[in-house]
């Protein structure tokens, strides 16, 4: 009986012992392997398998690559000019990014947007590049922001990273981020895009200038483009996305020729990048300068008199007698053969997609000499079956044709015609009457 | 043989869009009595090469907020802006700036 206690004694006591052998194994195992993870002075085994190829070059070396493990970079807007750079970003060992995007991801995206994919349609942009990103690079950090950035969190967000990326695609929100960026002493790296150019630079580095420096005042927002109404070659934000990664990169590593006070313009058209000098630090710079006037982050869409987004909004010219829906001016138009219509998008855009019979006259052309006649020669057709003649105007969404309808009911005031658009434009088409038509 | 400043007019960002779509000009400005300046070169281009909408181009006697100005790849606003003294062969780049992304 006692040899059986003794023994059943001596083996708790081994277990227990045991038992703290295996914590103690285990808490040294993690030990060694967080220091090989995350030494801030060592590189793991993995880093140098992984990151040896941009190791071995001298301006970068393990110092390099370090300092790149532990940097910290923002990305605002995950489009065509932040998927491209988040993913060299992600593959070069950059320790931890941020994403900032408000937005889903959408059909329309996947030609440039790359991160994205087909199964990623309605998914937040920030978790489906999130999720993409963790593939090429399981060991990086990604924290994601899915809300619009304003003046009420910019500054909160932006003060955790050491370096901006600005690959957002509006004005209001390129002023924010400029100041939010000299209010917290961040650089910014600055690219944009469209249709087969890009622009690039870099603010608020080293005593450089910063975006107000350039341009003080904000353009007028009908001079503003988007991506959506001009168009974009998916390659062009491609390249320029890149470039935002390297310059970035650069910054982290130190180097020198870092693009601050030149601007770097990008034609795909005429395969030529061009290198050009820009004005020096604006002492009297209303957030940079020597006495800021801004302090504090201000209105943006006020001051730029333009939403913080790329989506268009809808204007309101016409009174309801002005303007016709879709299922009255199918029943007009096609079912019944009466008026005329008149698409004002681009050439491009109509040969995309038209209602049949329709007659391509672009906006900017609409009041001219040649197009007016043109009118009414196809009036002259037929303008006596009806008293007065309507004509239809349509474009994509429903705002040019109302400017055009009042441009034609100038032009067109000694015939006795009934100028009408279409309310909510093709879309609305698509929408309501013909489903195969695409909305774009 | 030809009288006048030749120089070179280029648009990009867009702004060729107000000038026939043609992104490179060569032009010769007509001999004056004063010397050219970028400010009578914009009267001039408002005159002679604007297609449509000047107010998309130049605002008051300079150009809108959202064009720069490069006089041979450098900023105007190095160089004196609209009093810059315009030289034979110069190249003037007008750079609409881009939002898009």
């Amino acid at each position: 009986m006692d040899k059986i206690s003794n023994l059943e004694k001596q083996i708790a006591y081994l277990q227990e012992v045991l038992r703290c052998k295996e914590e103690e194994l285990r808490a040294l195992q993690a030990n060694e392997q967080h220091a090989s993870f995350c030494s801030p002075d060592k590189l793991s085994k993995d880093d140098v398998e992984r990151f040896s190829r941009q190791i071995i070059i001298p301006a970068i070396g393990c110092k390099g690559q370090m300092a790149l493990k532990t940097s910290s970079i923002l990305i605002v807007g995950v489009g065509g000019l932040g998927c491209p750079a988040a993913q060299y970003l992600a593959g070069s060992g950059v320790g931890h990014i941020g994403l900032v995007d408000y937005d889903e991801v959408e059909c329309s995206n996947l030609h440039r947007q790359l991160l994205h994919t087909e199964d990623s349609i309605g998914v937040p942009k920030v978790t489906s590049a999130s999720i993409a990103l963790k593939k090429l690079n399981s060991s990086l950090r990604i924290s994601e922001y899915h809300t619009q950035l304003n003046s009420s969190n910019a500054l909160n967000i932006v003060q955790k990273y050491d370096i901006v990326i600005d690959a957002t695609d509006n004005v209001a929100t390129r002023y924010l981020l400029n100041d939010a960026c000299v209010l917290s002493g961040k650089p910014l790296v600055s690219g944009s895009a469209l249709r087969l150019e890009g622009q690039l630079t870099v603010y608020n580095y080293n005593k450089g200038p910063c975006y107000r420096c350039i341009f003080p005042k904000p353009p007028p927002p009908e001079t503003v483009t988007n991506c959506g109404d001009g168009g974009v070659l998916g390659a062009v934000p491609g390249v320029v996305g890149v470039l935002e990664a390297l310059e970035a990169i650069k910054i982290v590593l130190g180097c020198s020729g870092i693009l601050s006070g030149q601007l770097l313009l990008f034609s795909a058209e005429s395969s030529a990048f061009r290198n050009v000098r820009l004005r020096t630090r604006n002492a009297s710079c209303d957030v940079c300068g020597e006495n800021p006037k801004i302090s504090h982050l201000i209105d943006y869409e006020q001051f730029c008199g333009a939403k913080a987004t790329d989506k268009d909004s809808s204007i309101c010219l016409l009174r309801e007698e002005q303007r016709i829906n879709a299922p009255a001016l199918f029943d007009s138009f096609v079912s019944k053969c009466e008026g005329l219509l008149i698409d004002v998008r681009s050439p491009e855009e109509f040969e995309m997609c038209a209602v049949p019979r329709s007659l391509n006259i672009p906006l900017k052309n609409i009041d001219e000499p040649d197009s007016v006649s043109q009118i009414i020669t196809a009036l002259q057709d037929k303008q006596a079956e009806q008293n007065p003649f309507p004509v239809y105007v349509v474009c994509r969404r429903g705002n040019d044709s109302q400017k055009a309808v009042l441009m034609l009911e100038k032009v067109l005031k000694d015939q006795n015609v009934a100028v009408r658009d279409l309310t909510g434009g093709l879309h609305a088409w698509a929408r309501k009457v013909d489903s195969d038509f695409p909305i774009y | 043989m030809t009288d006048g400043l030749q120089v070179t007019l280029e648009f990009g960002g867009g702004a060729e869009l107000l000038f026939g779509n043609i992104k490179k000009h060569e032009v010769t400005l007509p001999v004056d009595d004063t010397p050219w300046t970028i400010r009578s070169l914009l009267t001039w281009m408002k005159d002679n090469l604007l297609k449509e909408r000047p107010e998309l181009f130049i605002q008051g006697d300079t150009v809108r907020p959202g064009i720069l100005v490069l006089v041979n790849d450098a900023d105007w606003e190095l160089l004196g802006e609209l009093d810059y003294k315009i030289e034979s062969k110069d190249t003037i780049l007008f750079i609409s700036t881009l939002h898009g992304g």
